[in-house]
């Protein structure tokens, strides 16, 4: 972390409705953007902890992030209005590394935040495939626009074409599927998260074979390095 | 009045610009062995607070004197060592080996691993042989009597009391499952603090300890709280969470606390402390 500083304070610019996710912008201020696949610890209205979220867009003067409201704090940023201010924090953690010659991005559910700004941070327009569980869901795919789309049934890791380099983000079963695929793929993970500097030590996962924290380790990995021992929990 | 931060909740080498706004700061529990600590998840948001159940993660004594002592004292903040185990042997060994910090926190109550074998007091009293450094005793408000306990590490040679560790508890989730992989957890956060202050309030009662007081602090006004109840220090736990610049804010609002409160100083509150088992109200 760069700073010993609270949280700045940062004024909601906008809050749109993408299927059942919200796509909440706040302000820039003086916070950059970062690498794509980093975070941002967003205080949760009422709540008494901050929430992990990727950065989804980075608008001029804007940092977007997509929220799907499955508990009380990511449904209390949901109905944030233009004009509140929540604290915020970051960037965070470790992104994606960019340095990759044929690009796929993949994305299951929520995990279609870090793709845009990824995208977008890469350059050059690389095929994404997304993966949602009901058509209502795959809204979220106007996001990136051009990307291929299935819906559960289907998975998405039928879409993989194993001559790519993978960059992920999605449920914990993608990311294994993912990782048994494309060993060399990199997979942005999720854990529950308190701090998200290292302070609280709770958002472990099994890394290089020992409980380490995501926030500091990650929250991207090279596929072979992560063994998931627990469901994501936003 | 010195503002640091609770045990385990803060990496000063993961985050060196967070510790070096504290006054001192307190090492994770170190144990004779390394642990792996709890599967996760290992922590879940509740009312007004949290629970935590990391287990005592560490890298034991041995990693711990090699590896982390050197880096933690090159940062040049007075540093304390939160020293655990499970029996009044591992502890004393561990003390006997530390050198060159200002203090030592014995964590006679961590909620998220067995308890001891032996009583607090044993605990204390063989560390008192092994080291000349200052000890404070972290004690439980779970205790049915923590004075008691508190007398009784005095007598045994405690130079002070950390009030008080976290509390064992439980949060289910939507399936009525337990959050935490480990089942319960040890409850902080805001949650806690009436839980301290009285604690707090009958140990200084019982011992005038120095007394460092934590449980929730998230403001000046909670740290004034603290030392109008007897403690002399504070340390502040989850608010650290949420707010890495917790500890310059603390200290700023705490200034102001203290006029608004008509005091000079924290000191000056602490002073005035009773015992809320001793305090009679006056009739207006």
């Amino acid at each position: 972390m760069r700073s010993s500083a609270s949280p700045s304070r940062h004024r909601v610019t906008g809050s749109e409705r993408i299927g059942p996710y919200t796509l909440l912008r706040l302000e820039r201020g003086e916070l950059e953007p970062g690498a794509p696949g980093q975070f941002f610890m967003l205080e949760a209205p009422g709540r008494l902890l901050p929430r992990p979220f990727s950065l989804c867009l980075a608008p001029p003067g804007e940092l977007a992030f997509l929220v799907d409201p499955i508990g009380p704090g990511t449904e209390a940023l949901s109905l944030l209005e233009v004009g509140d201010e929540i604290g915020v924090l970051g960037p965070l953690g470790h992104g994606y590394r960019l340095d990759v010659e044929r690009p796929l991005l993949v994305g299951g559910g929520i995990g279609i935040a870090p793709l845009p700004y990824l995208a977008e941070q890469l350059g050059g327009s690389p095929p994404v495939v997304l993966g949602f569980r009901t058509a209502d869901y795959a809204e979220a795919a106007a996001l990136l626009p051009g990307a291929e789309v299935v819906i559960d049934p289907v998975l998405v890791t039928d879409l993989i074409d194993p001559g790519f380099d993978v960059l992920a983000c999605g449920p914990e079963p993608m990311l294994e599927a993912i990782a048994a695929q494309c060993p060399a793929a990199q997979l942005a993970w999720e854990a529950p998260m308190a701090c998200g500097y290292g302070a609280c030590y709770g958002c472990v996962v099994e890394i290089d074979g020992a409980l380490r924290r995501l926030c500091l380790e990650g929250p991207v990995l090279d596929a072979a390095r992560v063994r998931a021992r627990v469901e994501a929990v936003a | 009045m010195r503002i640091l931060n609770a045990s385990g909740c803060l990496d000063a080498l993961a985050a060196p610009e967070v510790a070096r706004q504290l006054d001192a700061f307190v090492t994770k529990t170190v144990t004779p062995l390394p642990r792996e600590g709890s599967a996760p998840p290992r922590i879940a948001e509740t009312a007004h607070g949290m629970l935590n159940a990391i287990g005592l993660a560490n890298p034991g004594r041995a990693g711990f004197l090699a590896n982390n002592l050197p880096q933690l004292l090159e940062l040049g903040i007075p540093l304390w060592v939160s020293v655990g185990g499970f029996c009044a042997a591992d502890y004393a060994e561990t003390c006997s080996l530390l050198s060159g910090i200002e203090a030592i926190e014995l964590n006679l109550s961590c909620p998220n691993v067995d308890e001891a074998a032996d009583s607090a007091a044993e605990i204390v009293s063989v560390c008192r042989q092994a080291t000349e450094l200052p000890l404070f005793a972290k004690l439980s408000a779970a205790h049915p009597d923590v004075a008691e306990v508190a007398r009784a590490v005095a007598a045994a040679g405690a130079d002070g009391l950390s009030l008080i560790n976290t509390l064992r508890a439980t949060a289910l989730d939507k399936q009525l499952r337990p959050v935490l992989a480990r089942g319960s957890g040890g409850l902080s956060g805001p949650a806690l603090k009436p839980v301290a202050l009285h604690a707090i309030g009958v140990c200084h009662e019982a011992t005038g300890l120095p007394i460092v007081g934590m449980g929730g602090i998230e403001t000046g006004r909670d740290a004034l709280e603290f030392a109008a109840s007897g403690a002399r220090d504070v340390a502040l736990g989850t608010v650290l969470f949420a707010d890495p610049g917790a500890p310059t804010r603390v200290r700023a609002e705490l200034a102001t606390a203290c006029t608004d409160a008509c005091v000079a100083t924290p000191d000056d509150a602490r002073v005035l402390a009773k015992s809320p088992e001793t305090v009679r109200k006056v009739p207006a």
